[in-house]
């Protein structure tokens, strides 16, 4: 009799492991490989690899992880830092994801991009997956999740991305099996690099708006940045990054100063900003709304130098540690510059 | 809450460990909690409908026994009575019965038939009106609650049956609630009788794990019919009957096809939900379907075919029709002035004819549902008057018994099934109509293989995929002729079981239609 319900007893046990191991392999097979396709989703998650010393943290949307390049900061000024950006993140995914970085470090500076204000919804499935997939678990991810869905999202397809994603067996590809434990990083500290030129021609003035208020919900989450950022003793700036497009407006940019002047945060608006010394015939790649490597390399020396000058950000070059991990990092970013740019000419 | 959903799956695993868990005279408690906690999710304001048929059935079959009881006290405590003033004293208490009955008939189909067939009404009235020239009447926004025609017919039935004497009457009415609501069967029935789930609801149930995973693989199995065939296959059915400009002809033939397949899969595979919880829960729910596509002749089919439906209709309706008084003089009548023959059937068709009209109506509020129902009618009786013919015919090409000639009879009845269900599929009959005509008379057959089935919606990975399921689904039908698939499955090494309903279980994980990107269709049958 003891024996059967033993023997019942490991039947069952092995039948379960086998059963969650194979859901388990399942899930990172069906599971989108950011790494070689939709890259903006693959930059959240790389931030776990770097070590978390980071004394500048940027969070935002591509105008934060196209248009700046750490490594400059790095070269220029001895700024350490990582970008924590994925496409369209809004405010309230920027909060959770500083929340999310505060856990790990506490930099000097952190700078959030304001352009997601203008947002006050949730907008689209698949920019919430390329937000929200690479944080890991931890109740700042489950909050974020629960203030990102659309309607048409549930909560049990984050638990479990396999049954959100079941149906990719039909395109699965030699990639989906080769980079299921491990994907390749795509970015350098958070950010991608981007080359070629398509010169900004004929930007459009914005479309009048009926009311161009922010919405309660934007305010109440850039409360919540200003106030974590406070309680852990973190300089915080607002930025709007030099994109041309989508249109920022006078009114928006005035309600940001406004704010920054009531909770005594600094706002830095880059957009059509001289003294950067960007020339958007050249320096972007896609007509205006992102910077290619030389643009980014551009306002990235601005920044920098805005940083020391304005926040008085600390130089860590002498950290020999760093020293010789960004020097690992400059060879990855030449390697890389050179394989986009014959990319571009093939 | 419908069965395919996260919160179905979360709602049955907490009933489950608390059905388990307490003292088991509290059991048949927790299933009432939970099927009303259940029914809430559709919107809390529709118990009131569910509470009311409950409360008046429960009450007025109380009642009825009340009366039943008085009368066999009387008679015991007056002996003395002659035969005829015992005859008069129970025809007057039956009067009084039937009147109850009647009186708690008309409220409840009153309720379903102006929540469910208002505006039908308005619709028809508008269009006499319109001839007349007058001002069309207002449509009134009324939600159907959930599976009301379901548990309407669950509650009558109880209701009848005490009335005939056949069972007593339930005195606790949180019992009866419970007969009402248990939500396995709430959404899309089995309309089940009082009788048949009784000892099921309220005898205190060990935890038996054989039961439990039967129940779970039944379960899984509906799973797979609904998620994996009906809710892909409904795409293209959806996309050809939605343009009825570009898809007639041989299109049609397909959809007859489609649609059979889909209904099927999804009602039958939603029964199989049904009666796989409530196994899980120890309560046997009658069964619905039997290999209907298997059937020879209309008549068979529905045997077949929503069997707990078709059971009431027939016990409810069908009989007390054939046997009322009016009826009785009715054949009695004919028999005389129409001859034997002719006169002994002239009843059955009358009552025939309600059954049928009823069973069109109770489907839908829509001519489109009447003339179905009237169609399915026409067709049984036309094979019934031509029964000696084909009798004849058999007789004279020795086919009977033959398999190929059983294979033509499964379908003809097969496909004349199919054309009668498309006036589900479009808006009106006289589309019905002229989209069936066009099978005859459109002529593009080359559609069938002229790759134009891959531009409505499926791909070849669907294609595959249905087909590999209906495959499957014919292969469990054949099987259970000879008993059940799951007993046969259960007495295999512990290896095999285990790889089969694993794979059926990741089957339906990576092959069910449903999350973002698909159109998640609830059950065709939640609207009756």
């Amino acid at each position: 009799m003891k024996n059967r319900k033993r023997k019942r007893f490991v039947r069952i046990t092995v039948s379960v492991v086998i059963i969650c191991l194979l859901l388990f392999f399942l899930q990172r097979l069906m599971m989108p490989k950011y790494s070689v396709g939709t890259q903006d989703g693959a930059m959240i998650a790389e931030y776990y690899d770097d070590e978390p010393k980071h004394n500048l943290i940027i969070i935002g949307d591509s105008e934060m992880y196209e248009n700046i390049s750490p490594l400059v900061l790095w070269q220029n000024y001895g700024i350490n830092t990582y970008i924590r950006g994925s496409a369209q993140q809004l405010i309230w995914q920027s909060y959770y994801i500083l929340e999310d970085t505060l856990r790990h470090e506490t930099p000097e500076v952190v700078i959030v991009n304001i352009s997601s204000m203008q947002y006050s919804e949730p907008q689209k499935e698949t920019y919430n997956r390329m937000t929200l997939e690479g944080l890991r678990w931890s109740t700042s991810k489950v909050k974020a999740i629960y203030a990102s869905m659309t309607e048409e999202e549930s909560f049990m397809e984050y638990v479990f991305p396999l049954l959100r994603y079941h149906s990719r067996w039909n395109d699965l590809s030699a990639d989906d099996f080769r980079l299921m434990f491990h994907e390749e990083p795509v970015s350098l500290n958070g950010y991608m690099m981007q080359v070629g030129v398509k010169p900004a021609e004929n930007i459009p003035d914005g479309i009048p708006l009926a009311d161009y208020t922010f919405g309660d919900i934007d305010y109440e989450y850039l409360d919540k940045i200003t106030a974590l950022c406070k309680e852990h003793g973190v300089e915080l700036v607002l930025m709007k990054g030099p994109s041309l497009y989508p249109y920022w407006y006078e009114e928006w940019d005035e309600q940001m100063k406004d704010y920054a002047a009531e909770h005594n945060v600094v706002y830095l608006n880059c957009v059509n900003k001289e003294e950067i010394g960007l020339d958007f015939s050249t320096d972007t790649f896609d007509g205006g709304l992102h910077l290619n490597v030389e643009g980014a390399e551009i306002y990235s020396d601005y920044l920098g130098e805005w940083l020391q000058d304005n926040i008085g950000i600390s130089d860590l070059s002498s950290d020999s540690a760093l020293s010789r991990a960004w020097k690992t990092k400059a060879d990855a970013y030449e390697a890389k510059k050179s394989e986009k740019y014959k990319e571009l000419s093939d | 809450m419908q069965f395919v959903s996260y919160s179905f799956f979360l709602f049955l695993a907490i009933v489950f460990v608390v059905y388990y868990l307490i003292p088991k005279r509290f059991q048949w408690m927790v299933l009432l909690v939970a099927s009303y906690v259940f029914y809430c999710f559709a919107g809390p304001k529709y118990l009131i409908y569910i509470a009311a048929t409950t409360f008046t059935t429960w009450l007025t079959a109380l009642q009825i026994d009340k009366l039943k009881a008085a009368q066999a006290d009387y008679l015991q405590e007056n002996k003395s009575l002659s035969r005829e003033e015992k005859k008069l004293y129970k025809t007057a208490t039956k009067k009084k019965q039937r009147h109850l009955m009647l009186a708690a008939l008309l409220l409840n189909l009153g309720i379903l038939a102006v929540v469910k067939y208002t505006n039908f009404a308005i619709s028809n009235i508008n269009a006499m009106i319109g001839l007349a020239g007058g001002q069309p009447l207002g449509y009134v926004s009324l939600v159907l609650p959930l599976g009301i025609s379901f548990y309407t017919f669950r509650a009558l039935s109880y209701l009848i049956d005490v009335y005939r004497g056949t069972i007593p009457a339930e005195k606790n009415g949180f019992r009866f609630a419970l007969f009402v609501s248990f939500f396995p069967q709430l959404i899309q029935g089995p309309i089940s009788r009082y009788s048949q789930i009784e000892s099921g609801l309220f005898t205190p149930h060990r935890l038996n794990w054989k039961q439990v995973s039967f129940g779970l693989q039944r379960m899984l199995w509906g799973y797979m019919k609904k998620m994996v065939i009906a809710d892909r296959i409904v795409v293209g059915l959806t996309t050809m009957t939605g343009d009825t400009a570009a898809y007639t002809g041989a299109y049609v033939l397909i959809e007859v096809f489609f649609y059979a397949i889909q209904l099927y899969a999804d009602f039958s595979g939603g029964l199989d939900m049904a009666i796989g919880a409530g196994q899980i829960f120890g309560v046997d729910l009658p069964e619905n379907f039997v290999r209907p596509f298997f059937s020879t002749s209309i008549k068979e089919y529905w045997n077949r075919w929503h069997i707990t439906m078709g059971s009431w209709f027939t016990d409810y309706i069908f009989y007390p029709i054939s046997v009322c008084k009016p009826m009785l003089n009715l054949s009695k009548w004919s028999r005389t002035h129409l001859g034997p023959v002719l006169g002994k059937r002239l009843t059955v068709y009358l009552s025939s004819f309600a059954v049928w009209l009823a069973t069109g109506v109770w489907h839908g509020a829509s001519w489109n549902f009447v003339f179905w129902g009237l169609s399915n009618y026409l067709v049984i009786m036309i094979s019934q008057e031509l029964e000696p013919l084909y009798r004849r015919f058999h007789q004279r090409f020795d086919v009977d018994g033959k398999l190929y000639f059983k294979i033509f009879q499964v379908g003809r009845t097969f496909l004349l099934m199919g054309f009668l269900r498309m006036y589900d599929c479009f808006d009106s009959v006289t589309t019905t109509w002229k989209m069936l005509l066009t099978v005859f008379t459109a002529g593009n057959w080359n559609i069938l293989w002229n790759g134009s089935l891959m531009q409505i919606g499926l791909t070849a990975a669907d294609y595959i995929i249905i087909a590999a399921g209906i495959l499957l689904m014919f292969l469990v039908s054949m099987s259970q002729r000879s008993g059940s698939v799951r007993e046969k499955i259960h007495a295999k090494p512990y290896i095999v079981r285990f790889v089969l309903w694993t794979a059926l279980f990741m089957a339906v994980l990576l092959f069910g239609a449903y999350g973002i990107g698909y159109d998640a269709t609830s059950f065709i049958y939640n609207q009756f």
